[in-house]
């Protein structure tokens, strides 16, 4: 007799989703996590006393409503907190402010051209459509293209229905959209080169792709497909760090009875006829179960914690094919005091809110240029955000943080392996962009930590240190994610599936590919589904 | 020439707060309260709420009327006007209560202040000064003043509020229980702290001499200015008050000395508010009415209800079928609750209908095309937000 009706492997924030779902319809589940702590990419770490950074994931979008109200994550201690206005520097003195406030918004657009703060509209009005389409497929199982079983039929039509409301000539847009890089996309509604390159910033975020690059476009999307309380494309932040969000959901996973273990780094899967039947810890203990459940990315299950000849023909090779090229780096840092930006007015909401450090379409190419050969930019792209400004659980009061997403680093360099020498040396080259544009603020470092995709890996386990668990492109997501023939969380290896960012619908914070993998796993045990649908804004 | 202002009769009064507010207020959203010109919010509705439940936020509550009641015979008049029992209240503590008419009609809430045996603060949301003069007819040993005018208010709500206000050189602060009242030296006058509150959530109300008014807001202010104080409005309040379950005047009842169709306004039970009234005290306003509605049992009760979706039901009936065809109650206030992330209302719905199962048929707007759901609704026990730190003693992070 098993002990266990389930084994997560990977306390990430969809391995505790899926697990809480799983415990939820009276599964016995235990989550296995190699680190001494949950979360995954979805963390808060206090490696300086009185700092808490959110380590890797620090702003929350995506994350489903329907998820966090069924799972009463309220209840277990999570409250989303926004933060308002954002200011994107150019290259030289330029300075584009979001502001909060609409017609705000709309004047400042207007300085910087006309015809672009019109076009705006259209632009928000053409994504918003997209994402509507887009956000009525996360919460559900991508149909199989290659069956003609019912419910896949079925799923089909409810798209072909979904897609057909666009009306012939969007639809066109739409699968060019698709395709398209992200330049390219807002050549068409844009002039200004500041605007462009603050609007073209979610679709390099995270991937391997450049501006230019065709697919940029989808990212950009996925990146403003979220919402918060319904404000679509709008991003807060957890209070207590993105690590309450994991802690919130761990908390549903004990009510509902399961077990999470931390130190419990899993070293192998045990497959017995075709069918898994259990893991192999790295301390040599062996814990049996009806079904194992992988948290971990696509590359790292199948190459890592399986054995090629455990696997049918030709799926070792997929997943050591699988895109997962690493391309961003994090700087975390305490400060003594708020850092002061050149240009910028003292508007205690707008000075405090978001910093794009984006400068041109131009300075983001030449920084992906850097990353193909295998070095970092000097003038990196760097998206911020001071997250104590908002939260006052996450610095001592009058002291802050502030997170820095770095993009572009590469996994592995040119110039041999990385080292904690050129580690530091990547985090001086962002410290020395933040300082071109706010003089002094060297001076106000108490602490940093810099993550290559060499620490994201060792330390996250995501393969590359890839945010999403697999890049964002076509041939790698809806039903062909992780790989096609394999988009319904059930893996080539009876009894296992997987329920990471590797899955529809992909990287971010989200709990969705958890909850999915849930729902499609509860219907193979014949169990009654827990799994909430989707709750829209009536779009 | 004279210079003055033809139209200053309907010009609205100003809080001693004001020059502070007026700067502050980006996007000038005022409204008015009890004559005095008052901010609907001031950067962003939804940010000033999440400052209260989040950070920390100040709300002027000077407009709130304010009674002193003096006297020997202050605490049975008292006591003879509202339904809780007055003598139970100690010195420094405040008491919620309601009052209503001899047919049992709820004429106000309030709170009541007891500052000495022999001394009371009356806070309300309408003036009331006829009705404290009716009620002390017969009282030899009492008098009445409105100290409305004479007396600033700033309420502190939120999180960091316990701490913003140690900064500030309160010392002991912490030590306040809910409901108690402390008393602290400011600039040669006595600054007065209750740790009471409109939010559901931990807070203090501050009360000044209006000369001393902005002197407060600033010291306040330079302490907040680390734990992300910020002032908030009307809106804000609503929507806190509402996710903490608090009835507000002209939304859950109908004052009862401005109702004019018959039992348009309520009783105290049907806003579930039935353990504010107290029988085993002497008699009191209303008393037989009141015993005669708890025997019989009220004929609708406030619900809190957790309605599917997340289009608030504003303005919704309720029905005990999915078809909409057999109405049992109205909703008096609804939201999304990006606190809780749940769609919740207050409702009233006839008693015998609770047990019930609900549905609300709520209608929306999208891009001018009306539209409607139907959405089951599910009652809920305990308030939507009810965080321990708003009972902790001392409040934690403080
Ligand atoms: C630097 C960075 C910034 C990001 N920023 C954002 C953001 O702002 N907003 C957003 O929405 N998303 C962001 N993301 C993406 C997001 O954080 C991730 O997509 C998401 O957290 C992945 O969650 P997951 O549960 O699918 O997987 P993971 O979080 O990767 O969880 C996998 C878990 O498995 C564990 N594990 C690995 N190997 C083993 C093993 N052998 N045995 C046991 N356990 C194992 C890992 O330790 C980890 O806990 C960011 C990611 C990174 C890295």
């Amino acid at each position: 007799m098993n002990k266990y009706d389930a084994i997560i492997i990977g306390a990430g924030h969809n391995g505790l989703t899926n697990a809480a779902y799983l415990a939820k319809a009276g599964l016995n589940v235990v989550v296995l996590e190699k680190n001494d702590y949950i979360g995954g990419a979805a963390v808060s770490r206090e490696l300086q006393e009185g700092w808490l950074y959110s380590s890797c994931s620090y702003v929350c979008s995506m994350m489903r409503q329907a998820i966090h109200r069924d799972l009463d994550l309220g209840r277990h201690g999570l409250i989303l907190v926004p933060y308002l206005g954002t200011v994107n520097f150019g290259d030289g003195d330029e300075r584009l402010f979001s502001y909060h406030d609409e017609e705000a918004a709309h004047h400042e657009l207007k300085r910087h051209s006309p015809h672009d703060a019109d076009a705006m509209h259209r632009f928000q009005t053409d994504l918003t459509r997209y994402s509507q389409l887009i956000r009525k497929t996360l919460m559900r199982t991508p149909p199989d293209p290659a069956s003609f079983r019912p419910r896949d039929i079925m799923e089909f039509l409810y798209l072909a229905k979904q897609f057909w409301t666009l009306g012939e000539k969007e639809l066109y847009e739409y699968v060019r959209f698709f395709t398209m890089s992200a330049a390219e996309y807002l050549e068409d509604y844009f002039e200004n080169d500041l605007i462009k390159a603050a609007m073209a910033s979610p679709g390099i975020i995270g991937t391997a792709l450049g501006v230019y690059s065709p697919g940029s476009s989808y990212v950009l999307l996925h990146h403003v497909m979220g919402d918060v309380d319904g404000s679509i494309g709008a991003w807060g932040l957890a209070r207590g760090g993105m690590g309450a969000i994991s802690d919130a959901i761990a908390g549903a996973v004990a009510e509902h009875g399961g077990e999470i273990r931390t130190n419990a780094g899993v070293q192998k899967v045990l497959v017995k006829n075709g069918k898994a039947i259990g893991v192999v810890l790295e301390n040599g203990d062996e814990i049996t179960a009806r079904i194992v459940v992988s948290n971990l990315d696509a590359k790292r299950t199948f190459t890592r914690i399986m054995d090629k000849s455990d696997l049918p023909e030709g799926i070792y090779e997929r997943a050591k094919n699988f895109k997962i090229r690493g391309s961003s780096g994090k700087v975390n840092i305490a400060l003594s005091g708020m850092p002061k930006f050149t240009g910028v007015p003292e508007n205690r909401y707008l000075a405090r809110g978001g910093q794009g450090f984006s400068g041109s379409l131009e300075t983001m190419e030449r920084a992906y240029d850097c990353w193909k050969r295998g070095a970092w930019s000097d003038d990196p792209f760097v998206e911020s955000v001071i997250p104590s400004a908002w939260d006052p659980t996450v610095a001592p009061a009058g002291k802050h943080w502030m997170s820095n997403f770095v993009q572009y680093c590469p996994p592995e360099l040119s110039s041999g392996p990385w080292t904690p020498e050129k580690r530091d040396a990547f985090g001086k080259s962002v410290i020395d962009k933040i300082e071109r544009y706010s003089p002094g603020f060297r001076d106000l470092i108490v602490h940093m930590e810099v993550r290559t995709p060499h620490e994201i890996e060792n330390e996250v386990g995501l393969t590359e240190g890839n945010i999403f668990q697999g890049e964002l492109t076509i041939d790698q997501l809806f039903f062909n994610r992780p790989f096609p023939g394999y988009g319904q969380y059930r893996m080539p290896v009876k009894n296992l599936y997987m329920c990471g960012s590797s899955t529809h619908p992909g990287g971010g914070v989200s709990s969705v590919c958890g909850a999915n993998a849930a729902r499609e796993i509860l219907i193979d045990l014949r169990r009654t589904n827990t799994v909430p649908v989707d709750d829209f804004y009536d779009e | 020439m004279t210079t003055t202002d033809p139209y200053a009769g309907e010009r609205l009064k100003l809080s001693p707060f004001y020059p502070r507010q007026e700067v502050l207020n980006i996007r000038e959203a005022w409204s008015a309260w009890n004559g005095y010109k008052f901010a609907e919010y001031y950067y962003d509705a939804e940010y000033e709420y999440f400052c209260v439940r989040n950070q920390c936020a100040t709300y002027d509550i000077t407009p709130m009327q304010k009674y002193e009641i003096r006297g020997r015979d202050a605490e049975v008049m008292l006591n003879r006007m509202v339904t809780r029992d007055v003598t139970k209240i100690g010195i420094d503590k405040v008491a919620y209560c309601v009052w209503c008419t001899d047919e049992g009609r709820m004429i106000d809430d309030g709170t009541i202040f007891k500052l000495a045996d022999d001394r009371f603060m009356l806070t309300c949301g309408s003036p009331c000064t006829a009705w404290l003069a009716k009620s002390a007819f017969g009282f030899d040993d009492v008098t009445i003043t409105d100290v409305t005018d004479d007396l600033a208010a700033l309420s502190l709500q939120g999180p960091t509020s316990c701490a913003v206000l140690k900064n500030m050189g309160l010392h002991g602060i912490d030590t306040a229980k809910p409901f108690n009242i402390m008393h602290f030296p400011f600039h040669g006058e006595s600054l007065m702290v209750s740790r009471t509150g409109f939010t559901g959530d931990l807070g203090y109300e501050l009360w000044i001499p209006p000369e001393l008014g902005l002197k407060l807001w600033d010291e306040l202010y330079a302490a907040g200015e680390d734990y992300g104080i910020q002032p908030y409005g009307e809106a804000a309040t609503n929507m806190a008050r509402l996710e903490a379950a608090f009835i507000m005047p002209a939304m859950e009842f109908n004052e009862a000395l401005r109702t004019v169709n018959f039992e348009h306004d309520q009783t105290p039970f049907e806003l579930s508010l039935g353990w504010l009234v107290d029988f085993d005290k002497p008699h009191f306003s209303g008393r037989s009415a009141l015993l005669k509605e708890k025997q019989r049992g009220p004929k609708y009760t406030l619900t809190k209800l957790d309605i599917e979706g997340n289009r608030p039901a504003e303005g919704s009936y309720i029905y005990g079928n999915k078809q909409c065809t057999k109405e049992i109650g109205y909703v008096t206030s609804a939201m999304w609750s990006p606190a809780v992330k749940a769609n919740i209302a207050l409702a009233m719905i006839m008693t015998d209908q609770l047990d019930n199962k609900m549905w609300a048929e709520i209608y929306y707007e999208k891009e001018l095309r009306q539209y409607s759901r139907i959405a089951a609704c599910t009652r809920k026990k305990k308030p939507f937000w009810a965080p321990s730190r708003a009972r902790a003693t001392p409040p934690p992070d403080c």
